[in-house]
């Protein structure tokens, strides 16, 4: 976030939400964790970015974020309201489900009545419902994965950030959690920047596929997803899911070599 | 794909072999026998988890008895009463329980009071270290120097300026039961996980809410574990200060000293008694209050 918000955000669908133009991220130690990275997401769609490990894709996501800053280039981030997931759940350990989800709109200001609210809404919509009294020791791996989704929802983000949220899933809750964020994100229609190491989850889930390389991390390809909103777990098993793959599968290699 | 084949079939065609060879026994083994001696051990294991301790207290009551009755003379037999006489002699001997009980009031009194005194700066002196490196760099010697100078050395300043009264007591207990607190929940606010700061860092969350909302909830395991000690240490103080200033209201610590002086074998031994069960206690108290506040939350197995 180099540079700061607009004062009068236009946030409808379609809006634009992130825009990174030659972005570069070079660490003290000399790494050059990013290079030239142009990229921009508006609300309504849904990019995702693979690459190999320690290509930067986790930097790209941490400067979108805030967490980290641009050593060149303009990264400017109109969104709003930020959702971002992280590879680890990071639920308290000492919240309830329904403490965890609030937590957010605890450290934004919400009013009380607005927070329970928000936390309600966002626990039914993410399938938790039941289980607001529990502990996060008590949740498998898939349900700490919808309460910290659950969390950031309470924001209703203009702009979502996933950092390989799904990696550590077996594959069947993967893929059923990628079906509901797919509904979700018809729902909300919010923009979404996802980080994945996984070809098939990046076709399935997105609007557009970025291909990274690594050393230093750039943009080596672009993919437009043609299929449409309404996907179904079918959808991996057509051939033109099968050859979008492995062009994307392709092209990882390519930029791998 | 020619080199790597046999490489590949072979171990599996060992495998096939062994398995084919192995299989009535490992089919015994999983059916009739392997259950039973699972079953004994965690059985066994239960029994020795009763039956060692008692066997351990009783041999150590034999013991005490052998060099009563059989290693000391009659007439010394004072420096190590038979263990029922601190019952017939001490607890049931109104003399002598007159003098006990109510200085164990004063040294609980005095031990709750230095404990909740080193509670109070020990959490505020590790608050104030972790918001700032220079705050640590600072203050964080002075707690090591609490550590490492005997603070016996000090009791007789502390007499010296504060007087041989309550006050001094509670000092002493305070100087000896602070580190643990101060080094505990430090420690607990700098070991909170880094994915949690940055998701307050990510909300912009202020440095007072963090502190509330994320360390001092996450820290608690650990300043609990810094109360278990302090709480025994404290104890400690309460009862060296007594035994040191031996003036005012007498606690435990004076008591000790006089019975020993008088040679009062079976009312020393038991005061000894009360004065360990006064530890054990607050030690336990202690224990169960972090069960309490923590345990639903918190992995005990990581701890161990």
């Amino acid at each position: 976030m180099s540079a700061p918000a607009p004062a009068t955000p236009s946030v409808g669908t379609g809006a634009r939400v992130l825009e990174f133009t030659d972005v570069a991220r070079q660490f003290p130690d000399g790494t050059v964790a990013l290079e030239g990275v142009d990229l921009t997401i508006d609300r309504g769609e849904f990019v995702t970015v693979v690459g190999p490990s320690g290509c930067g894709k986790s930097t790209l996501l941490r400067i979108a974020s805030g967490l980290d800053a641009a050593s060149a280039g303009t990264a400017r981030v109109e969104a709003q309201r930020i959702g971002y997931v992280f590879q680890d759940a990071t639920l308290l350990p000492w919240r309830s489900v329904r403490k965890n989800v609030e937590l957010l709109a605890e450290l934004h200001g919400m009013s009380k009545t607005a927070t329970h609210q928000a936390a309600l809404d966002a626990i039914e919509l993410v399938g938790l419902r039941g289980h607001e009294k529990k502990l996060p020791r008590a949740l498998s791996g898939g349900m700490k994965m919808r309460a910290s989704l659950a969390r950031s929802l309470t924001l209703d983000p203009d702009l979502f950030l996933f950092d390989e949220p799904f990696g550590a899933l077996d594959e069947i809750t993967r893929e059923r959690l990628n079906d509901e964020l797919i509904r979700l994100f018809v729902a909300k229609g919010f923009g979404a920047l996802f980080i994945t190491h996984s070809v098939s989850e990046a076709v399935y889930m997105s609007t557009r596929v970025l291909v990274m390389s690594g050393r230093p991390g750039r943009v080596v390809d672009s993919f437009e997803v043609p299929f449409g909103t309404d996907r179904t777990p079918e959808l991996r098993f057509t051939p033109e899911f099968a050859k979008l793959a492995g062009e994307v599968s392709h092209a990882l290699r390519e930029g791998h070599s | 794909m020619t080199a790597t084949l046999p490489g590949q079939t072979t171990p599996s065609e060992e495998t096939a072999v062994t398995s084919t060879l192995e299989s009535p026994t490992a089919e015994a083994v999983a059916t009739g026998t392997a259950p039973a001696p699972v079953v004994r051990r965690r059985r066994g294991r239960r029994a020795v988890g009763l039956v060692l301790p008692v066997t351990v207290f009783a041999a150590l009551i034999g013991v005490w008895y052998a060099i009563t009755y059989l290693v000391l003379d009659p007439g010394r037999r004072f420096l190590m009463p038979a263990p029922h006489t601190l019952i017939t002699d001490a607890l049931l001997d109104p003399t002598i329980t007159d003098k006990v009980w109510p200085a164990l009031g004063r040294s609980i009194v005095v031990t709750f009071a230095g404990l909740a005194i080193a509670i109070v700066i020990g959490m505020l002196w590790a608050i104030a270290m972790s918001q700032s490196k220079a705050v640590e760099s600072s203050l964080y010697p002075y707690a090591v120097a609490l550590q490492c100078i005997p603070i016996l050395a000090l009791v007789p300043l502390i007499g010296f300026w504060f007087g041989f009264g309550f006050p001094s007591r509670v000092i002493v207990c305070v100087m000896i039961a602070l580190f643990p607190i101060v080094s505990n929940t430090l420690f607990g606010i700098q070991s909170v996980d880094r994915g949690h700061h940055e998701l307050f860092t990510l909300h912009r969350a202020g440095r007072f809410t963090r502190l509330l909302k994320l360390q001092l909830p996450a820290a608690l395991p650990a300043i609990f574990a810094g109360f278990r000690i302090s709480a025994g240490l404290s104890v400690v103080g309460a009862i060296v200060g007594d035994l040191f200033f031996k003036q005012g209201e007498p606690g435990l610590g004076i008591l000790l000293s006089n019975f020993s002086s008088r040679l009062q074998g079976a009312p020393l031994f038991f005061t000894i008694v009360v004065t360990a069960a006064l530890g054990f206690a607050v030690f336990f108290l202690f224990g169960w209050l972090s069960k309490l506040v923590v345990g639903s939350w918190y992995d005990q197995s990581r701890d161990r």
